[in-house]
């Protein structure tokens, strides 16, 4: 029997994701994937793999089982986890066997986390991604009781690691300052309105999902320019579109590939971490950058993803810890679960 | 205004930090959409370019690599000819889609015809004898806007959205759109269609191409559910040399 990662519990939103299916766009399809590709590019870092197919869970996780040993990879939104009982570090890969019980709460900062196993993710591809694209049909949500094909680790029983000080993209989970650069409408508004979207506050609206965010502000919307006339034109992930009323929403992986409405600028790609991940908490500004400086921190942005590799660890274990991991594991069957509350 | 009105097409647009934006009409026009669908093939075979996207008026080119000589190559091909004076072409592939006007799969067919001003058999008589192309591909995945429908079905989408099935197919300023998926939407109704767009189980989840020309059939309610069983739901492509 081939191996499986079992679900035993699972949080309403997991979804089996990769980075996406580029290239599609004539068709209609966008990228989808991962809301968070740097999480798949810390997990590989951690697997010393590619990247690869991962269970996304925004905001909550689930209980999992698998049935040959394997290591899993925790990155992005860091969320409560324990196995057989004893906290696991996140931003980190562990060893799991057969018969242990991984439980993964709700996140402690952040928006969505990811659990990669060492085991990738065997699922069918569509158009060479096994990301689930909710909107379209592809793939479903995740429930209690699925089975997860696995295909085999090449090293099952690489010790524990993990990312140095959260790596370097451990500081996307607070929001903060964005960086936005112009886009093909961007001269559509004028200066005072991109003074007054940049002067406001923003945070995560309740009407975000795999499509777009919402971006809540108290400011009047001064910014908002009626599409009047406009035929629809190419959109992608990380466009800051005016709605309606006058509500930006940043389109996200499953966005379409054709809109209607203006979009006053895009996300650069080296903030797009720090916007996916910010919760409905954190307060997010935004701030536009001219071309030179949008090109010098996509060069920085790049060499930071090369260099994530070289923050991983080895996670060192106390020896004391070690008895308590053999009680737990006795008990782990009785557990409620509470996590998931 | 539009304060872009005044500048002349076609423009080059970054679009994000490894695409550009050709817009050769800020409006839908007929030429500036024939422009789009000509630039977007000819973009595809320049050097380091991943992608296009071709949209109703404008085009997106995704490259690999620094942004100036991708830049540079883009103004080149723009500067090649006049995108906005290209001549009609003729289709290479016809597509035969069976359509019911009856009841239930066409809510919106007495607004349309009378947002048209004209009798409901007219409307359908109109939409029957249309030969409209596929403007773009988007939205949703395989989902075409087609037309152009003659002048009186230049009316505009409703600004509330209404629901509608997977199948229908909804008009407004003279173009038809066919949804793949049950959604809501401003356009209305007029029809629906056993042709779905996007198939993912299929060799090709993706049939139709910008540029096909579109011929409506017009089937009964009761035979477009049995069309439904058929590939491509009774859909027949006409292939010209």
């Amino acid at each position: 029997m081939s191996a499986a990662l079992i679900i035993d519990a699972a949080g309403p939103g997991l979804s089996v994701q990769d980075l996406g299916r580029p290239l599609h766009g004539a068709q209609g399809l966008s990228r989808g994937g991962a809301l968070d590709p740097l999480a798949l590019q810390e997990a590989a870092a951690l697997l010393h793999a590619k990247p690869a197919a991962a269970i996304e869970m925004p905001g909550i996780g689930g209980t999992f089982r698998v049935t040959a040993p394997t290591r899993i990879a925790l990155t992005g939104a860091p969320m409560k986890a324990t196995l057989d009982g004893t906290p696991l570090r996140w931003h980190a890969a562990h060893p799991i066997a057969p018969g242990q019980i991984l439980k993964i709460g709700g996140v402690e900062r952040g928006v969505v986390g990811y659990l990669t196993p060492g085991a990738a993710i065997a699922t069918e591809a569509f158009l060479g991604s096994r990301a689930a694209h909710l909107n379209i049909g592809i793939g479903a949500l995740l429930q209690p009781a699925d089975t997860l094909p696995l295909s085999d680790d090449p090293a099952p029983h690489r010790p524990a690691c993990h990312l140095r000080a959260g790596g370097p993209f451990g500081a996307r989970f607070t929001g903060g300052t964005v960086r936005l650069i112009p886009g093909p409408q961007s001269a559509l508004f004028d200066d005072a309105q991109r003074t007054a979207l940049t002067a406001a506050t923003f945070t995560r609206g309740p009407r975000s999902n795999r499509q777009a965010m919402q971006l809540l502000s108290d400011t009047e919307p001064t910014w908002h320019r009626a599409a009047g006339g406009l035929a629809s034109e190419p959109i992608q992930a990380g466009d800051v579109q005016i709605t309606g009323d006058g509500t930006p929403y940043l389109l996200l992986a499953e966005c379409q590939t054709i809109g209607g409405y203006p979009r006053i600028g895009s996300v650069h790609p080296a903030d797009m971490g720090r916007m996916v991940q910010a919760g409905p908490k954190p307060e997010l500004h935004l701030t536009f950058i001219g071309w030179d400086e949008a090109d010098a921190l996509l060069a920085t942005h790049t060499a930071a993803l090369a260099k994530l590799a070289a923050s991983v660890t080895p996670l060192v274990r106390d020896p004391a810890d070690i008895p308590d991991l053999l009680s737990y594991q006795l008990i782990s069957g009785v557990t409620a679960g509470d996590e998931l509350g | 205004m539009d304060p872009q009105a005044h500048i002349p097409a076609p423009q080059l647009l970054p679009l994000g930090m490894d695409a550009y934006l050709v817009r050769f009409s800020a409006a839908f026009t007929e030429p500036a959409n024939r422009a789009a669908l000509a630039f977007a093939a000819e973009a595809a075979d320049l050097a380091g370019v991943t992608e296009v996207l071709p949209a109703l008026t404008s085009t997106m080119v995704r490259f690999e690599g620094a942004r100036a000589p991708a830049r540079d190559a883009l103004q080149t091909l723009i500067d090649s000819r006049d995108w906005l004076a290209l001549p009609p072409t003729s289709p290479t592939r016809i597509w035969t889609l069976p359509l019911s006007f009856d009841g239930a799969d066409a809510p919106g067919l007495a607004s349309a015809a009378q947002q048209a001003g004209v009798s409901e058999t007219e409307a359908v008589t109109q939409i029957l004898a249309a030969t409209p192309r596929v403007l773009a591909i988007g939205f949703a995945p395989g989902q075409p806007y087609m037309g152009l429908l003659p002048q009186i079905w230049d009316f505009p989408r409703q600004t509330g959205l209404t629901s509608v099935p997977a199948g229908a197919l909804v008009a407004a300023i003279r173009q038809l759109v066919l949804f793949a998926n049950a959604s809501p939407t401003g356009w209305v109704q007029v029809a629906r269609t056993s042709f779905r767009p996007f198939s993912p189980g299929s060799s090709d989840p993706t049939p139709l191409r910008a540029g096909d020309e579109i011929r409506f059939a017009r089937v009964s309610a009761s035979e477009l559910e049995s069309l439904a069983q058929q590939p491509l739901g009774g859909a027949k492509r006409e292939d010209l040399a």
